[in-house]
């Protein structure tokens, strides 16, 4: 199924969670912040948060900034 | 006890119920690199650091240094930023957003432009999205224009503290309007803090010995040739204009006044 992550789009397996999606970005593990179609999906469901085709995530993170 | 004061009878900043040693508040933008941002977030001695929230890089730099580990929010308090907001919307979006990232922390620092050239702030969406964000128990800390009436009007919607820009963000022009400044702060009940326009220890010192309760500040010190030297001068420059505010300045004359006694002259 085509998702878009960050503005781009992405193929992903039907039937994948959030925290599957972060292990193929190699992401899982960090600090971000995530929300799937403008909602925040919180750490403790990445593991439960089935992703849909369609769906549009954004993944966010601190950078310097005044 | 002495009737004199000593130097160290300072109460300390409080934000929203927080006691911070350092008035000194700092920016993480602009710097070369992340090693330069800690060398000067060290040499501020601020305990209160500003960093933006913005989208992760998918696959480009694996391995990347994280902001936030040279800056640890076990040591600083983080205050992600809404910069780049030009509406409420994404202002109160931006704001959740950091609170997941950074655990539930809940101190923001709302700012929501409303002009590219001037990076002015629409103090309209402001209001909008500050009375959003304390509602939502966000404790805001809201960059404003340095208009008393805006000011006091954040104060009650429930902002823990304002704001006020000296001068147009990263311009370094220092502050222009001293005595609205001066008006803020008398009216406020809440920590005053001038944020932007900042260009050099001086503009520091002013905004202090006008009664200001801290100064935020990025490009003065990222920007500068030397960043990690301007850090140690505006921490100084801070501490500086603390001391004069509290020792009371004299007032200004037109005229001399004598520092030698007139007495006892011998000729």
């Amino acid at each position: 199924m085509l998702i878009f992550v960050n503005g781009t789009q992405r193929e992903l397996a039907a039937g994948c969670n959030v925290a599957q999606l972060l292990e193929q970005l190699e992401l899982a593990g960090k600090r971000l912040a995530l929300e799937v179609n403008m909602e925040i999906v919180p750490r403790s469901q990445y593991a439960t948060h089935l992703l849909y085709e369609g769906d549009r995530i954004e993944v966010v993170h601190a950078i310097g900034g005044g | 006890m002495s009737k004199h004061a000593t130097v160290t009878s300072d109460s300390p900043l409080i934000i929203a119920g927080k006691h911070y040693h350092s008035r000194l508040l700092v920016g993480s933008g602009k710097y070369r690199d992340l090693d330069e941002t800690r060398l000067a977030t060290e040499a501020s001695g601020a305990q209160i650091v500003t960093v933006a929230i913005r989208r992760t890089n998918i696959g480009q730099k694996p391995g990347e240094p994280n902001l936030l580990d040279v800056l640890p929010p076990a040591r600083y308090t983080i205050l992600p930023n809404t910069a780049g907001c030009y509406t409420a919307d994404d202002a109160v979006r931006t704001c959740r957003l950091a609170r997941e990232l950074l655990d539930g922390h809940d101190l923001v620092k709302l700012e929501v432009i409303g002009d590219e050239k001037t990076l002015y702030p629409d103090v309209v969406a402001t209001m909008q999205a500050a009375a959003i964000l304390v509602k939502d128990g966000f404790k805001v800390m809201v960059y404003t224009t340095d208009d008393p009436l805006i000011a006091k009007r954040l104060e009650e919607i429930g902002c823990v503290a304002v704001m006020p820009l000296a001068a147009p963000i990263g311009s370094g022009l220092g502050i222009r309007n001293p005595y609205n400044i001066l008006t803020i702060i008398e009216n406020a009940k809440v920590p005053i803090l001038v944020d932007a326009g900042v260009g050099t220890a001086s503009d520091a010192a002013l905004a202090m010995e006008l009664g200001c309760d801290g100064v935020l500040m990025n490009t003065a010190i990222a920007g500068a040739k030397n960043p990690i030297l301007m850090a140690s001068a505006m921490k100084k420059a801070i501490e500086a204009g603390r001391e004069a505010f509290l020792a009371g300045r004299i007032p200004r004359k037109r005229y001399a006044s004598a520092s030698s006694p007139a007495d006892g002259l011998f000729f």
